[in-house]
């Protein structure tokens, strides 16, 4: 198993490895994600997908965990499925034990596929249910209905998956306490070893937002948002689930059991390097950041000829470090590490930050659980501006240590 | 050059009559720029006098013309505001001028800046020729300005000239009325030299440009010359007639308008009204030189950034050169660091040099709410002079406050006649007669605070008589008044750069609405802010800027972390225009919306 708290510092650490598959039958109305709704041109993406793996085989590190995210993977047939994870375990080395995700929508989690899925190696399914409400699925433009979500929940048990988690969609228009609560018990039923609940969020560019210009409906106000968000984690913690990640909430299991927090998106909040392939797919192996080609026609050419389909790379800067570094770990309840940080930068956190971190332990915002800075509930209600007002404490490149795992 | 083939002339009217789209015809006409390189109001050529259709400075262009005589004539015009703000700039204008061209619009008539800018003109002993503009106008009404232009203004309307500046009909008519009816300027080219600077500016690459226009002598490249006010000399490098661009010349001579550039490199050593001479044949005195500008409001200028001073002095001086009204000396504020106290001929003005020190200058900076000048006789019976709320005085040791009165000359068709009456008495004024002019007009004359119409009056007087209104002041001194200070607390903590000296009377309404704007603009943190409105120690209002109670990102995965951090990063950035106060950041734009502060 890989250790519970990994750090950036262990040059031995595991890294995860993301497989993108841009495509959907349709779009769903809240969603940014980069998919497209043409299919036919799947299979070239797929083709284009297997030579990339091959490409990057020489790019070092080991790797216990998969993900085949999207975009919809549930609309790859189990054969390709299988392919693709024989194709990948032949280019890079991976754990024997490693996690290895799939998510799904419910319309295409088949019977014959999920078992197909499982016996090709899956061994964790993220099942995007969004909503056990068919008016409010409808809402979401998604294509399948409350019933289907249950279907595919059975049909996952039985083609053997121990391991599933629910995406679930809250705070739309109107929904009380009392019908996100009915919603969260539903799901509850299901006994799913993890969930992950996301406030809606109005982005740019969908037909959401374009929905709420026109003025077809309205947001929930943030007195109402605030109830919701604290709703979801109460009733959470009640029910056995641990708060792990502001939106994520995994099963706690008996001392010795099996973690069933999500290995690969602990790299992504660990700042843990990660490879990701497929279009728009983004890579970390700290301190590069880079990122894939997004259009489908130029990633396929490009891998025709041989070619990496980079769009662009970045080198964090030691203040871009600290940012998300900050960022990405207080999002977790374990919180920011304060040993880990002063190993990975050089300095003391307090040092650095005195004078917010005063302020937001006076404004009960954050908390000292040793050898950590944790948000409380207040605070991760808040924990954008949490960050924010940390950041602007913050100096300038020129005055910051780099980074110990920056390599120069 | 000869002498009587010179003319030098200023355009003068109300604010808006059509005085740069006028220039632009004569402009056109002379065929001193390609038609490629043309533009509408081409004298206008800061961006803040595009932006806002105005004219804030007084521009000079030197034009050829060839008359019917068949004579070369140098036409010297130059363009002037016509905001009462800016009257500084004209008065400086005309002081290089023998003659001035009273535009009149054929709809509007005579208004309260072309009575002002009339008196200022005869005050200079100038030709004045009468025109009427925009007569292409459907509501244009020539007879009707005619006789305003007998009555009102006491000239001969035979004399006027009637133009089209947007149609560019009577042009040829205004040159020949130029050339016939202005005097040409008098002077002595063998005299030993004598030249008024009138305006000035700095240019990144040359240094200060010096605009003056010479009485006596001449002026060339490579003498030396001296700046009588302060002996200081400079050998001259260059000088030339302003032709939209600098047009080099071999010499300047008596009666001509023109600039120098002498490699100054104290910028201080140009001041505006000084006399230059020649080093080695210097003329026996000095030119009288100008009336010191009278600033009506005062604020002071801090840098938002707090190591930004030394910047900003050097900002202020090249300004200065080029905004000889603006007048200022060293302030500090706990609140804000070191700054500048500025006098202002009003809001205007104020906000010009705010956006010309940002826009052309590169400065990021905090003003403070604006005030007028009061007299304090204190109880040992010595009399101060404040206008800076932060050297207020502790009340009980003032005797009588005095505050500054203006006589208002309101220029309105007799309908509005309540409307009006109604605006100044909520400003406190006092009417003191009114007369009718031609056509239902009305001059009515208010008595009123100053500190009454430095904020936004004319507006309001814009709006309550759908634009038929004008107004024109004039100070008539101190008068006996009940002033407070009113403070503005931030989480308990007074800001100083926020207090304002206010009439007693108006203390809660001032209060309650600069604490409102202050709660739209300060941005929510991530802590309560308290906002209080305070008068000697006592809370008159508040408000308060609730903390975020939820502000977090929902989803964070791998392509999501980038752009979170860019978010991150940018917040950073916009903080430039933030000014921490204690605990708390207030934006630039809340200590500008206290200045802006109605008083509704
Ligand atoms: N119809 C018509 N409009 C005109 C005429 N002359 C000027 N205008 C318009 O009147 C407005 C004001 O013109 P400007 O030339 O900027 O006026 P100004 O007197 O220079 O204004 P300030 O410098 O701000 O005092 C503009 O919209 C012009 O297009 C004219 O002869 N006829
Ligand atoms: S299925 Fe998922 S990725 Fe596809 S459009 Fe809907 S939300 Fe977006
Ligand atoms: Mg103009």
């Amino acid at each position: 198993m890989a250790p519970t708290h990994p750090t950036p510092n262990d040059p031995a650490a595991p890294g995860g490895l993301y497989l993108h598959i841009p495509f959907c039958r349709s779009k769903c109305a809240y969603c940014d994600f980069h998919s497209s709704a043409d299919l036919q041109r799947l299979p070239d993406v797929f083709e284009a997908l297997l030579r990339e793996v091959r490409l990057r085989a020489s790019e070092s590190g080991c790797f216990d965990s998969i993900y085949l995210g999207g975009g919809t993977p549930s609309l790859l047939a189990g054969g390709d499925v299988a392919r693709l994870l024989t194709h990948i375990r032949r280019h890079f080395p991976i754990l024997p034990d490693a996690e290895i995700t799939l998510e799904g929508n419910p319309d295409s989690l088949t019977p014959a596929r999920l078992t197909a899925y499982r016996q090709a190696g899956i061994n964790r399914l993220s099942i995007g249910v969004q909503s056990f409400h068919n008016a409010r699925l409808r809402f979401l433009e998604r294509r399948h209905n409350a019933d289907q979500s249950q279907a595919a929940i059975r049909s996952a048990r039985r083609a053997g998956f121990t391991n599933i988690s629910l995406d679930l969609i809250y705070g739309l228009p109107g929904q009380s306490e009392q019908d996100w609560r009915r919603e969260l018990e539903i799901a509850l039923a299901s006994e799913p070893e993890h969930l992950s609940c996301y406030q809606l969020t109005i982005e740019p560019g969908t037909r959401l937002a374009l929905r709420h210009r026109r003025g077809e409906w309205q947001a929930l106000d943030e007195a109402a948002q605030l109830r919701l968000f604290r709703l979801t984690r109460k009733h959470l913690a009640a029910a056995g689930y641990d708060a792990y990640e502001i939106s994520n909430f995994a099963r706690r299991t008996p001392h010795g059991g099996a973690n069933l927090r999500s290995r690969h998106n602990q790299k992504y909040w660990n700042h843990l390097p990660y490879i990701g392939l497929g279009p728009a797919a983004h890579s970390f192996q700290p301190p590069l950041r880079s990122w894939n080609e997004m259009r489908l026609q130029p990633y396929i050419d490009c891998l025709a000829r041989d070619q990496l389909p980079v769009a662009g790379s970045e080198r964090l800067t030691p203040r871009q470090m600290r940012i998300e570094t900050l960022y990405l770990a207080l999002r977790q309840s374990r919180g920011l590490d304060r040993d880990a940080y002063a190993r990975r930068f050089g300095e003391r956190f307090e040092a650095r930050f005195a004078r917010p971190l005063a302020q937001l332990m006076d404004g009960g915002q954050l908390v000292w659980t040793p050898p950590c800075y944790q948000l409380t509930e207040k605070g991760f209600a808040v924990a954008d501006g949490v960050v924010a007002h940390l950041v602007s404490a913050l100096a300038e490149d020129e005055d910051l240590p780099r980074p110990a795992d920056d390599g120069g | 050059m000869q002498l009587n083939h010179l003319r030098n002339f200023s355009i003068i009217a109300h604010i808006d009559h059509g005085k740069s789209t006028l220039s632009d015809r004569l402009i056109e006409v002379s065929d001193i720029i390609s038609e490629r390189d043309f533009k509408d109001q081409i004298l206008d050529s800061m961006d803040i006098e595009r932006e806002r259709g105005i004219t804030i400075k007084s521009q000079t262009v030197c034009l050829p013309h060839a008359a019917k005589d068949g004579k070369t004539y140098h036409l010297n015009l130059i363009d002037t505001p016509g905001h009462v703000d800016f009257t500084y700039e004209v008065s400086r204008a005309l002081a290089s001028c023998e003659g001035a061209l009273l535009l009149i619009d054929a709809s509007q008539g005579v208004e309260a800046q072309t009575l002002a800018n009339l008196y200022l003109a005869l005050e200079h002993d100038l030709e004045i020729i009468p025109v009427i503009n925009k007569i292409d106008l459907p509501s244009a009404d020539i007879d009707r300005v005619k006789s305003q232009i007998e009555d009102d203004l006491g000239l001969d309307s035979d004399a006027a000239i009637l133009t089209s500046a947007k149609e560019g009909r009577g042009i040829e008519a205004l040159f020949e009325g130029i050339v016939a009816h202005l005097p040409p300027p008098q002077g002595d080219p063998e005299a030993p030299l004598k030249a008024l600077i009138f305006d000035s500016h700095y240019d990144p690459f040359r240094g200060t440009i010096v605009h003056f226009r010479v009485r006596d002598g001449r002026i060339r490249a490579g003498e030396r010359i001296r700046f009588m006010s302060n002996n200081a000399t400079y050998k001259v490098e260059e000088v030339g007639l302003f032709q939209i661009v600098r047009n080099p010349q071999k010499e300047l001579v008596a009666g001509q308008v023109g600039y120098m550039i002498a490699g100054i490199k104290t910028v201080s050593d140009t001041r505006c009204g000084d006399t230059i001479t020649l080093d080695s044949r210097p003329c026996e005195a000095p030119e009288p030189g100008f009336k010191e500008a009278k600033p009506v409001v005062f604020s002071s200028i801090y840098p938002v950034a707090s190591d930004g001073y030394d910047d900003l002095v050097v900002a202020m001086e090249k300004l200065k050169l080029n905004d000889a009204a603006l007048i200022y000396e060293k302030d500090t504020s706990v609140a804000l660091g070191f700054g500048f106290r500025c006098g202002f001929l009003g809001l205007l003005h104020l906000e010009v040099v705010q956006e010309r020190l940002e826009r052309e200058f590169d400065q990021s900076l905090i003003l403070t709410a604006p005030s007028v000048q009061y007299e304090l006789v204190m109880n040992d019976g010595e009399v101060q002079i404040v206008d800076n709320p932060a050297l207020y005085p502790d009340p009980t040791t003032i005797e009588i406050a005095r505050e500054p009165f203006i006589k208002a000359a309101i220029i309105i068709p007799d309908r509005y006649m309540g409307a009006v009456m109604k605006l100044c008495m909520e400003r406190r004024g006092i009417n003191k007669n009114y007369q009718y002019l031609t056509n239902n007009r009305l001059e009515m004359i208010f008595e009123l605070p100053l500190s009454e119409v430095v904020y936004d009056f004319y507006d309001r007087l814009k709006s309550v008589t759908q634009g038929y209104g004008s107004f024109d002041y004039e100070l008539i001194g101190q008068r006996d008044t009940k002033l407070v200070k009113l403070d503005i607390l931030i989480n308990g903590d007074r800001v100083d750069a926020l207090s304002q000296l206010v009439h007693e009377e108006r203390a809660y309404q001032r209060a309650r609405v600069s604490c409102d704007k202050l709660k739209e603009e300060i941005p929510r943190q991530m802590f309560k802010i308290a906002i209080q409105g305070a008068v000697g120690g006592k809370i008159i209002a508040r408000s308060t800027v609730n903390p975020y109670r939820k502000d977090v990102t929902a989803k964070c995965y791998g392509g999501d972390i980038t752009r979170k951090r860019k978010l991150l990063e940018k917040q950073k950035k916009g903080k430039k225009r933030m000014k921490m106060v204690g605990q708390v950041e207030i934006p630039q734009s809340a200590f500008l919306s206290v200045l802006r502060t109605d008083a509704e």
